[in-house]
């Protein structure tokens, strides 16, 4: 796919919950467009990560539509199990599986989906472990590495079916401090690599650097958006000076 | 008569240990059948009643339907066959439903594994309810369908979970079967009570029939035993 083509468009997206007395999406509309990172904020209960969750359906929306390169994924037809395969996604507790190796974990994916043979998937595996920079932990199981080390595998493990875009939900939230670096960093190099991105996150420096554009919401709506200076140095609405007010 | 002498009349004289040595096979066959058939009845039982019960308010349409239809079946097919003594569920089976059956072994691995099944499904439940639902969404993610997520993801850590439960009620299986006797089945318990009705000795056949039973399980117990420390090495 070339750049700039649009990759995902997200038409009048909403969520309700408790029949329309909650809305934790209130009509969202976007483009990401192929090589963007783009970095959801917003305060706590905004939505952000519903909105990012619902982009693999994992939340079911409530009304509007999504498409993933051009097909609509929310039509009761579309097998989403197949665009999810081009959607990687990291989780804020990893989400590793714990009766696997880390290899393990890697190549399942690969091999039972896009029906690769065991050494092929282990070569990518490997290749991408040592990346970074755990390749020596490949036939650990998750409960003997740190949160840290557990982030890192989650990345590769979802790059080991070679997605289009690359789906995270606050991937540092529960890291200790001193670990949330390694996890940017390899989320840096992603970036770097021209994947695709939609991150939810708190990191205000990492929104700043690497992201190609910012959304900020809350209540379910998206309040601003623009590029990291516009949010970050030139913010319009008083929700969003509110907000950057704590957190900066 | 000492002992051993009630040992050798008992069991040696007239080759009196062939009942004990067929009911024993019976026995042992009705209960490795009937465990099969509880374990993948209980297993389907326990994959409808926790979709149902984690999913079941997010679906809509035609597959809600379904489901619920299917979680009622499971509901009421879990109710009458914990509401009801095996012996009973055993009878029925054999002078009710299957009344054209000579073959007692099938009726009673039917009768036992139905039962089986109700128990092995509570308990797969409980372990299926018990794996973080992140797991269940790190496997939709990567594209797994839900059958995969389930085979792959989900049952093999709940199986885990369940092990020493699931154990358990092999055990209680086991010993279960020993009512098998009421549909005229030769089994362990039978072929000691047929030696009773030809010595006249109670003593000797049934104490050696209890005995049988404590080995089976205790030799069943310390094979689970192995399994268990096997699968949680893996973790470490």
């Amino acid at each position: 796919m070339n750049a700039n083509e649009t990759l995902i468009k997200v038409e009048n997206l909403q969520k309700y919950y408790n029949g329309g007395a909650i809305k934790a999406l209130d009509g969202i509309n976007t483009e990401i467009k192929q090589g963007e990172v783009v970095v959801v904020i917003g305060p706590s209960g905004s939505g952000k990560s519903t909105f990012l969750r619902c982009l693999n359906l994992l939340e079911v929306p409530t009304g509007g539509s999504i498409f993933f390169e051009g097909t609509d994924i929310t039509d009761e037809k579309t097998n989403i199990n197949v665009h999810r395969q081009k959607m990687g996604m990291v989780f804020q507790h990893f989400n590793l599986f714990p009766h696997m190796t880390i290899l393990k974990n890697m190549i399942i994916a690969p091999m039972k989906l896009r029906k690769k043979s065991e050494a092929e998937a282990t070569a990518m595996a490997m290749e991408l472990l040592k990346r970074v920079g755990l390749e020596d932990r490949a036939n650990a199981y998750p409960s003997q590495l740190s949160g840290g080390q557990k982030q890192r595998i989650a990345i590769v493990r979802a790059l080991c079916m070679e997605p289009e875009v690359m789906l995270f939900d606050e991937p540092t939230s529960a890291l200790d401090p001193e670990m949330v670096g390694e996890v940017l960093e390899v989320m840096k190099q992603l970036a770097h690599d021209n994947m695709t991105m939609v991150v939810v996150t708190h990191e205000m420096g990492f929104a700043k650097e690497v992201g190609t554009r910012v959304m900020f919401m809350a209540d379910g709506k998206q309040v601003e958006e623009g590029t990291p200076a516009e949010i970050f140095e030139n913010p319009k609405s008083d929700r969003l000076k509110q907000f950057l007010a704590k957190v900066l | 008569m000492s002992l051993k002498e009630k040992f050798i009349f008992n069991f040696i004289q007239d080759d009196r240990w062939r009942y004990i040595a067929d009911g024993l096979a019976v026995t042992l066959k009705v209960t490795f059948f009937a465990v099969l058939l509880g374990i993948v009845l209980g297993i389907i039982i326990a994959i409808i009643r926790s979709t149902y019960d984690k999913n079941g308010s997010s679906m809509r349409g035609f597959s809600k339907f379904i489901l619920s239809v299917l979680n009622l079946l499971c509901k009421i097919y879990l109710t009458v066959i914990r509401g009801t003594p095996v012996v009973v569920q055993l009878m029925i089976m054999y002078f009710v439903i299957l009344v054209s059956s000579n073959n007692q072994v099938l009726v009673a691995v039917l009768a036992f594994g139905l039962n089986s099944g109700a128990y092995v499904a509570e308990i797969f439940r409980s372990g299926i309810m018990s794996i973080d639902q992140g797991q269940f969404e790190a496997g939709r993610s990567l594209g797994f369908n839900f059958v995969q997520t389930m085979r792959y993801i989900i049952i093999p850590q709940a199986f885990k979970n369940v092990l020493p439960a699931l154990a358990n009620e092999f055990i209680v299986l086991l010993k279960e079967t020993s009512v098998a006797g009421y549909v005229g089945l030769q089994d362990l318990t039978k072929g000691g009570d047929i030696i009773r009705s030809r010595t006249y000795d109670a003593f000797m056949p049934l104490i050696g029939v209890a005995i049988i039973y404590l080995v089976m399980v205790m030799f069943f117990t310390y094979l689970v035993g192995i399994l268990e420390r096997r699968l949680r090495n893996s973790e470490r």
